[in-house]
């Protein structure tokens, strides 16, 4: 059991970090879209498709941080100083990016709150892929302690990481906007999806040829045998999934686009545990090393298999409420 | 730069924490406001109290996206500025704050949504279930993470294993022995400040001669709410004091500034406690008053500040002050609400104008005591972060004082930018007051419950 713990912790927070990815990504991508929309009603139309759920999407990354601090106290004490500068600048970005919302419906001019919509959204979006980037590029730690500077994460890596994030929840957003919306907000949408997909592939390529040319260990974990045998599909789905997205697309179909990217995004995250297990901070300690008491693991295990299943239950509810299209000049609250 | 990383990390804390319960303090009695003002919108049918629902609901809308988003940023920095906290006592605070995500963000976040966006879409019922179910949500949260707080201050079901916490009993971990005198407090604490505030709103309607139907019907509510929670608020906290002197003496002496435990503790009205050389100046005092509060003897001893070595002593002048400040609106709260109940008997409440403007600015005193109690409590701990487990000067980060220094700066920017917004546009709103029946198609008929049962099926489907 005390060995199985980790893992199914490891398991739940990887979970709701992706949920976080998901489904923040696409309130995320309509912020850093933000400037293309046309008109003021067009702003209103493209909030209006999330406005209902943004808050309950960023509550998944409460749980990741509060499951970080639960379940693995050691790796969550670590990786937080050691992502001080881009964690403090994403909280304060997403500061901006949530008061927007109901500051912009409640302003006469909203101008000002356009762009700390859109600002807050970008600037969130590239911390958070620069804390992925400089997590897959390691942590400096001495005596499970945080033993680096207040720096270490800015490498060309890292931006890249962050760059390639930004695109890619813009592609989630804009897959959403013309599932969501209709008129030339959802035009828009579509043909601003395929610039996207093709910068998010460039991106997804070049992580990918990066990750193992700098990290040996990476380099170890896919093109040794016999791994090599078992992760081949990985690439193989990814190209298939990107071709059917493109296809899509082009079809002027509505789900699917949105879908595909969402399995783009489950595949990037699927080659980053391959590429990093069993380590939580690469590369010294892992999720056995960094876990909590099993006593407290247990506790919160109890408590999150009762509760999330009433809350998936309940997100489900206000997506299926919510349902259908947004139109242009429907009114806010 | 060679600030104190400590003091560094400190005061950030201190200025987001302070900055996010502002927000609680407020949305958590105004959910629960909300949703009474729907309870008897369906009752009874009356239009007004459908008004005001709305017109609470956009200016709750704007208080708890404020709330949200400085919450989030706490969350993080337990470990970002605390991460030798987040070891030595993560094992057992942080399940209490992951059921608090779990039990209570996800609930309030989501509910938020059918109460801000689904009024069209969903029966009556369910709108005002929604109101309720975001005033549990807060609530619940309020649980979680005053438990967590309560443990740090009188930490009980736990062992010390390697210099780090282990969870022994759970049960007594979450209902340890300060939490439910800390929890009654805050949340009457809450729906005070919420009182206050609804009280000033309706008086100012009043006063400016507009609004007067929904101004008189907030006045009511919110006079009969404060008049029985403004007493009882004194009740909770003489109780919470007799529990702090029992399990945190020398917070209690700090708070009274009482310095030699060997005499009867007088009630200082006002002192300048001086802490090189461990007396009071200028003290005015009620002499054994403090002694008769806490021990319910005229003689009755109590620790004094010598009795630990200074080194063991919270930072005195602030928890004392704070204190005062604390005591200070909550006395005037009382008087202020009895005096509006009793103007109501007579039935002059409406009519009397000097009490009505006198209280239409009242609408802060809520918040003021709320950070001043969390001032008390919170440096009446020190020099401890965790009592007897932890001192505060030993659970920061490794990070250097120009990285805190600079992200200081940063939150007190950012923070000011959006507070002075959201306080303009509150403001605004309530200036705007509660608007008339909107032209927008209403999807309840009130007399018949067939037909808004209908309405709703029909709002369902759509």
């Amino acid at each position: 059991m005390e060995w199985y713990l980790p893992l199914i912790w490891a398991a739940l927070i990887g979970t709701a970090v992706f949920m976080y990815v998901l489904l923040d990504g696409f309130d995320l991508g309509i912020g850093i879209l933000f400037p293309t929309a046309r008109t003021e009603s067009e702003r209103d139309q493209m909030t209006r498709t999330i406005a209902p759920y943004w808050d309950g999407n960023e509550t998944w990354l409460v749980l990741g941080g509060a499951g970080l601090f639960v379940a693995f106290p050691k790796a969550y004490s670590i990786i937080m100083p050691a992502f001080y500068l881009p964690v403090i600048v994403m909280l304060l970005s997403l500061v901006f990016r949530g008061v927007a919302f109901e500051f912009r419906h409640v302003s006469y001019s909203k101008t000002g709150w356009n762009i700390a919509f859109n600002v807050g959204s970008t600037l969130a979006s590239f911390c958070q892929g620069v804390i992925l980037g400089g997590l897959i590029q390691g942590v400096a730690v001495r005596d499970g302690a945080f033993s680096g500077g207040s720096f270490d994460w800015a490498t060309p890596f890292a931006f890249l990481c962050g760059l390639s994030l930004i695109a890619g929840y813009a592609l989630l957003g804009v897959t959403w906007l013309a599932m969501k919306t209709e008129g030339p907000v959802a035009q828009r949408a579509r043909g601003q999806a395929k610039v996207l997909l093709l910068a998010v592939l460039v991106c997804m390529a070049a992580v990918s040829l990066w990750t193992p040319l700098s990290q040996s260990r990476i380099a170890d974990r896919w093109f040794t045998l016999p791994n090599f045998y078992f992760l081949w599909p990985v690439p193989l789905v990814t190209a298939l999934t990107a071709y059917l997205a493109w296809r899509w697309i082009e079809n002027g179909r509505e789900v699917p686009p949105f879908l595909a990217t969402m399995a783009l995004f489950l595949l990037g995250f699927l080659g980053l545990v391959i590429s990093n297990f069993p380590y939580l901070v690469p590369p010294s300690l892992t999720v056995w090393d960094t876990a909590a008491a099993p006593a407290s693991q247990i506790f919160m295990l109890l408590g999150t298999l009762l509760l999330l299943p009433i809350i998936l239950g309940y997100v489900a509810f206000i997506y299926w409420l919510f349902r259908g299209k947004v139109r242009e000049g429907e009114s806010y609250h | 730069m060679d600030f104190d990383p400590v003091l560094l990390a400190r005061l950030q804390f201190a200025f987001t924490i302070v900055f996010h319960i502002i927000f609680p303090s407020f949305t958590i009695g105004l959910s629960a406001y909300l949703a009474t003002l729907g309870a008897i919108w369906l009752r009874t049918g009356n239009d007004r109290y459908h008004h005001l629902m709305q017109f609470w609901t956009r200016i709750f809308a704007v208080s708890f996206a404020m709330g949200v988003v400085s919450g989030i940023v706490l969350s993080y920095q337990f470990g970002t500025n605390w991460s030798r906290f987040s070891v030595v006592v993560g094992n057992v605070v942080g399940p209490l704050i992951g059921y608090e995500v779990l039990s209570a963000f996800f609930l309030e976040a989501t509910f938020l949504g059918v109460l801000l966006f689904g009024f069209n879409r969903v029966p009556p019922w369910l709108y005002v279930l929604s109101a309720a179910i975001v005033a549990v949500g807060t609530a619940v949260s309020a649980f979680w993470i005053l438990s967590a707080n309560s443990w740090m201050q009188t930490p009980t079901g736990h062992q010390m294993s390697g210099g780090v916490a282990h969870p022994a009993d759970w049960l007594a971990i979450v209902f340890n022995p300060s939490f439910p005198y800390r929890f009654a407090h805050m949340l009457n604490a809450a729906y005070l400040t919420t009182g206050f505030v609804v009280l000033a709103v309706g008086a100012r309607y009043i006063v400016a001669g507009r609004h007067l139907e929904e101004g008189r019907t907030m006045l009511r509510m919110a006079i009969g709410l404060t008049a029985i929670l403004a007493p009882l608020q004194l009740f909770i906290g003489d109780q919470h004091g007799l529990n702090t002197l029992q399990h945190q003496p020398i917070k209690i002496a700090a708070m009274e500034a009482h310095w030699d435990g060997s005499k009867p503790g007088d009630f200082h009205i006002f002192a300048w406690p001086d802490e090189v050389t461990g007396v009071n100046r200028f003290e005015l005092s009620i002499p054994k008053a403090a002694s008769l509060v806490l021990t319910h003897r005229m003689n009755g001893l109590f620790p004094g500040l010598n009795s630990v070595p200074a080194s063991d002593r919270p930072p005195v002048k602030t928890v004392f002050f704070a204190f005062r400040i604390m005591l200070a609106i909550g006395f005037f709260m009382i008087a202020s609400a009895l005096f509006g109940a009793f103007l109501w008997w007579r039935g002059t409440l409406f009519e009397t104008r000097w009490y009505l403007r006198v209280m239409s600015h009242c609408w802060w005193l809520g918040f003021v005591a709320v950070i001043a109690g969390w001032v008390v409590t919170e440096s009446g701990r020190q020099p401890w972060v965790a009592q007897g487990i932890l001192r505060t000067a030993d659970a920061t980060s490794p990070v250097p004082s120009a990285t805190i220094a600079g992200t200081l700066a940063l939150f007190v920017l950012a923070y000011g930018v959006v507070f002075w917004f959201g306080i303009y546009y509150i403001n605004r709103l309530i200036a705007q007051g509660p608007h008339k029946p909107s032209a927008e198609p209403v999807p309840f008929s009130p007399s018949p419950i067939s037909a808004a049962q209908d309405a709703g099926r029909e709002a369902m489907q759509r």
